[in-house]
């Protein structure tokens, strides 16, 4: 074997195992993400963490209840928002759709998805909360069900076109009329696929800290209603971690573990249904 | 149903007795509207964001103009304000987190894509998506408590030992800084590069390998040579779109980089990126210049991103042939 030979043969090899080490190293980060949260964090999840309300400043104990039902209120908002933009839209673009209006409409949910959350966060901030001038639940929902729409309106239209087109065609033969069909045929078809990407749609906005911090604001007590600023959990990890008082930095770091376990549960469970022959045949 | 005749006519479509029971009588046309205004409010606020964001950033654009972008002062009490450090510190972040990320992703979709068994590369992927589906408020809290430290007593040191002679490595180891902030930025946008270049790289022909192969070039070679450039801009495509994740990234940066507005040329000194800057001062902005400028701040960010993302989806759409807005 020539020296040329072997020159080209080490150099695959090395290559070859730098690419694969490349590989470890970008999947061990989740693993040290994880292992730091829980033996930062394991310790202070316990009952007191999701019953009570935070102490005063500078006194220990607490727990952070309001900014877990803060946090629900706001998802709760920014689903009943921006599902059904989302899935009604998405139902348009996959079933009704010409030819301008839907690459229009994708080119759009495309760039609003890579949009910073910081902006939607002013944007939230201009239309919500300046008009009424103070800070509130609705806002902080109306900011992340934005993030929302176009997740939820592209997976959509993605599972809707996943439907085998026999199946339309049986009901249409029936004589249903095209939302007949849809309604009652297609949709119930591609409803596990589109209920899982408004799950991870979900999932995804539930850490969102940035677009929270001038809607949602923040909030020591309980907020009643829906137009009272309120905490919740990623407002609640950044305040508290950022703050210089130890035991807000171990509840920051039970608030992450909390967060990170939810959003982590539900990515997991959604994908492992998902593949497990929900993905349907394309036609 | 009830709903149908008030959407249509908010729609602005024609409206009329006999159009209404023309279509009335087809539910499909009625189906039909209904949707299309719901596809329609995406578009509508796209156009109501651009919108508030122009406008109320008006007081400061029309006070500042362009030099807006080349003043370093940032004022508040005195009514100054200028971006020039937060669109530095912004940059060279994004810069950074750059130079990391591209070829640790790169080689990572290289061994998913080319090298590892089909079941291998789906369950590291599927890690992969996880990672990228860790919120940043999480990536900032073990910044702050695991990487500031480290940054603080070893690699910081350890670096103005080797490369102190350069500008970019003196000055005292905060443990927060730019460095710091472009570390995590790389963390974060190595799931995007990955599973976007991975998708690239499946979608060359086998042809392109097979034929490498067969004139007797190594696997690594097949690869390099044949696979990446037929797959160059898509990958061009992936690092455009992380770069646009690193300009608008908030939280994690906002809590490592040290929010401090100064341009020095060592990547220790502190410094602060526009995202961070509207994360720290918006809610408590008081008077309608600072409340402007800020809003201007959001603008520019925007208008990057913007951009940034129309690039990044034309290269993919090149590539794969099945882009984000052309279906197939």
């Amino acid at each position: 074997m020539s020296l040329r030979m072997l020159w080209r043969k080490s150099v695959n090899i090395i290559m070859l195992s730098l690419t694969g080490l490349c590989a470890l190293v970008a999947v061990s980060v989740l693993f040290f993400i994880l292992g730091y949260l829980v033996y930062h964090g394991g310790r202070d999840v316990n009952w007191d963490f999701f019953t009570k309300l935070p102490k005063p400043v500078g006194e220990a104990g607490g727990g952070m209840a309001n900014a877990i039902v803060g946090s629900g209120k706001l998802l709760l908002i920014a689903a009943l928002f921006g599902v059904p933009v989302g899935l009604l839209g998405g139902v348009y673009l996959a079933e009704f759709g010409g030819r301008a209006v839907p690459f229009v409409v994708r080119y759009t949910a495309d760039l609003m998805n890579g949009v910073p959350s910081i902006v939607i966060g002013i944007f939230a901030y201009a239309l919500v909360v300046m008009p009424v001038h103070h800070f509130s639940t609705l806002a902080g929902g109306f900011a992340l069900g934005v993030m929302m729409i176009p997740i939820v309106l592209r997976s959509t239209e993605e599972f809707l076109h996943a439907v085998p087109r026999s199946l339309r065609e049986g009901a249409m033969a029936l004589g249903a009329s095209k939302w007949r069909t849809i309604s009652s045929v297609v949709l119930p078809a591609a409803s596990r696929g589109i209920l899982s990407a408004a799950l991870l749609a979900l999932a995804r906005v539930a850490g969102e800290t940035a677009p929270l911090l001038f809607t949602a604001f923040g909030n020591r007590f309980w907020s009643p209603g829906w137009s009272q600023p309120t905490a919740s959990l990623p407002v609640m990890i950044f305040t508290y971690a950022v703050g210089p008082y130890d035991d807000w930095h171990r509840q920051a770091w039970a608030a992450g573990l909390v967060l990170l376990g939810l959003v982590l549960v539900t990515n997991i469970v959604v994908r492992a249904v998902l593949s497990r022959g929900a993905s349907p045949q394309r036609s | 149903m009830a709903t149908a005749p008030s959407t249509a006519a908010a729609a602005g479509l024609p409206w009329g007795p006999r159009a209404l029971v023309r279509r009335a009588r087809s539910g499909d046309e009625i189906a039909r509207l209904i949707t299309l205004v719901f596809a329609l409010v995406v578009v509508l606020i796209a156009v109501l964001l651009v919108y508030q964001l122009w406008t109320n950033s008006a007081q400061a654009r029309h006070r500042f103009g362009l030099s807006f972008f080349w003043n370093t002062t940032w004022d508040p009490v005195a009514g100054q304000f200028g971006a020039l450090t937060f669109v530095y510190g912004t940059l060279v972040t994004s810069a950074l987190g750059l130079l990391i990320a591209v070829p640790l992703g790169l080689g990572a979709a290289i061994f998913l894509a080319e090298l590892a068994p089909r079941r291998l590369s789906d369950n590291l992927t599927f890690l992969i998506d996880l990672l990228a589906a860790v919120p940043s408020v999480i990536y900032g809290l073990l910044g702050v408590f695991i990487l500031v430290p480290l940054m603080r007593t070893e690699i910081q040191p350890a670096l103005k030992r080797i490369l102190g002679f350069t500008p970019l490595f003196q000055g005292p180891a905060y443990g927060i800084g730019l460095l710091t902030a472009g570390l995590v930025l790389a963390v974060m946008i190595v799931p995007f590069i990955i599973s976007v270049s991975r998708e690239v790289l499946l979608a060359v022909p086998g042809d392109q390998r097979e034929a490498a192969l067969a004139l007797g070039a190594t696997r690594w070679e097949a690869t390099w040579r044949a696979v990446v450039p037929y797959a160059r801009t898509g990958i061009m495509g992936s690092i455009f779109l992380a770069l646009a994740r690193a300009l608008g990234e908030t939280m994690a940066v906002t809590m490592v980089i040290g929010n401090n507005p100064t341009i020095s040329p060592s990547l220790f000194s502190p410094g602060y990126s526009i995202a961070a800057v509207l994360a720290n001062e918006f809610s408590e902005a008081t008077g309608n210049l600072y409340l402007s400028a800020l809003v201007e701040l959001g603008l520019v960010l925007f208008l990057l991103t913007f951009v940034l993302n129309g690039m990044a989806r034309l290269l993919i759409l090149l590539t794969t042939g099945r882009g984000t807005a052309e279906r197939t």
